[in-house]
């Protein structure tokens, strides 16, 4: 399937924003994700379907004043 | 003597906000976050480079036991674009404070007046501290604080620029328009420690600086002067200066001359 995550097309299999997130390594990581733009909480990454076209941004905190 | 700084339902010992972005090194970044005594970090949202996801990252090494984390809107040009940063940076779990940032000019970084006021209105109404970045617009300030934000964050000069305050006079103007109902904060354009000290001398509660320290030479030791800088400003503020005199007058008594 194809997700498009961060505006770049990902070709990875994903059933859930679980999978996204463990496909990346990212679960001990300080993360927030918009599904399709819709903030997700984090103990819903399991239930959240993800579907082949979905728009994903996963975002963290960089230095900034 | 206890001297705290009250934001909405936050109070801090520090007055000295410090901004993480533009540190080339991440261990004297921390140092010099310790050298500044600062409570209150700013931070931008951004998304993760999944190419290299895992690039050092200031935050994740944090005590964040030790530090309110204080997100910017930094990149919205718009209330809509800053209110979707602000939402990301909450779901965090990490803070509910949020530095409105809505820039109009890219070149000046001066900020959007219209969209500015929309963003503290529409953040306000979704439950967040407020703490807006704005000009040196008093009557902009006036309808900030009427729009509900906790702080009002004039700039001294534009972002980076190290030009110092600029505007004095309508900074004593908006320090006017805040008095009793939210505090000032001087945020972007302070150079040197003496613009610090400046900013607090005519009242302002706080100053929020990022580049005159990551950009020093020596960022750890000017983390520290700019400490010292806040904290001789605001002590002078209190102790309340003497007026301005045109000509001289004696320290040593005139009576008494030994002829």
């Amino acid at each position: 399937m194809t997700l498009l995550i961060n505006g770049k097309p990902c070709e990875l299999e994903a059933r859930t924003l679980a999978d996204v997130v463990a496909h990346f390594n990212l679960n001990e990581r300080i993360i927030v994700i918009e599904h399709n733009l819709d903030i997700i909480s984090r103990e819903l990454y399991g239930e959240t379907p993800v579907a082949d076209g979905d728009k994903i941004e996963i975002v963290h905190f960089v230095g900034g004043g | 003597m206890t001297d705290l700084l009250t934001i909405g339902s936050y109070t801090f010992t520090s007055r000295l906000l410090l901004g993480t972005g533009k540190f080339s090194d991440l261990d004297i970044q921390q140092q010099a976050v310790d050298a500044s005594e600062t409570e209150v970090l700013t931070f931008a949202v951004r998304r993760l480079n999944l190419d290299n996801p895992d690039n050092p990252n200031f935050l994740e090494r944090l005590d964040l036991r030790k530090y309110t984390l204080l997100p910017n809107t930094a990149g919205a040009q718009t209330a809509e674009e800053a209110v979707r940063i602000a939402r990301l940076a909450k779901a965090s779990g990490l803070c509910d404070m949020i530095k409105v940032e809505v820039i109009g000019d890219m070149r000046t970084l001066l900020p959007d007046p219209i969209g500015t006021l929309k963003a503290t209105e529409m953040l306000v109404k979704e439950g967040f501290t407020v703490l807006t970045y704005t000009s040196d617009d008093p009557l902009l300030a006036r309808r900030l604080v009427e729009a509900g934000a906790a702080a009002v964050m004039p700039a001294a000069s534009p972002i980076g620029s190290g030009l110092g305050l600029l505007n004095p006079h309508y900074l004593t103007f908006i320090l006017e328009e805040c008095a009793g109902k939210v505090p000032v904060i001087v945020d972007a354009g302070i150079g040197s420690p003496a613009d610090a000290a400046e900013a607090m001398e005519l009242g302002a509660d706080a100053v929020l600086l990022n580049t005159a320290v990551a950009g020093a030479q020596n960022p750890i030791l000017m983390a520290e002067a700019m400490k010292l800088g806040v904290l001789a400003g605001r002590k002078g503020y209190l102790a309340g200066r003497i007026a301005k005199k045109r000509y001289a007058n004696a320290s040593s008594p005139m009576e008494m001359l030994i002829e």
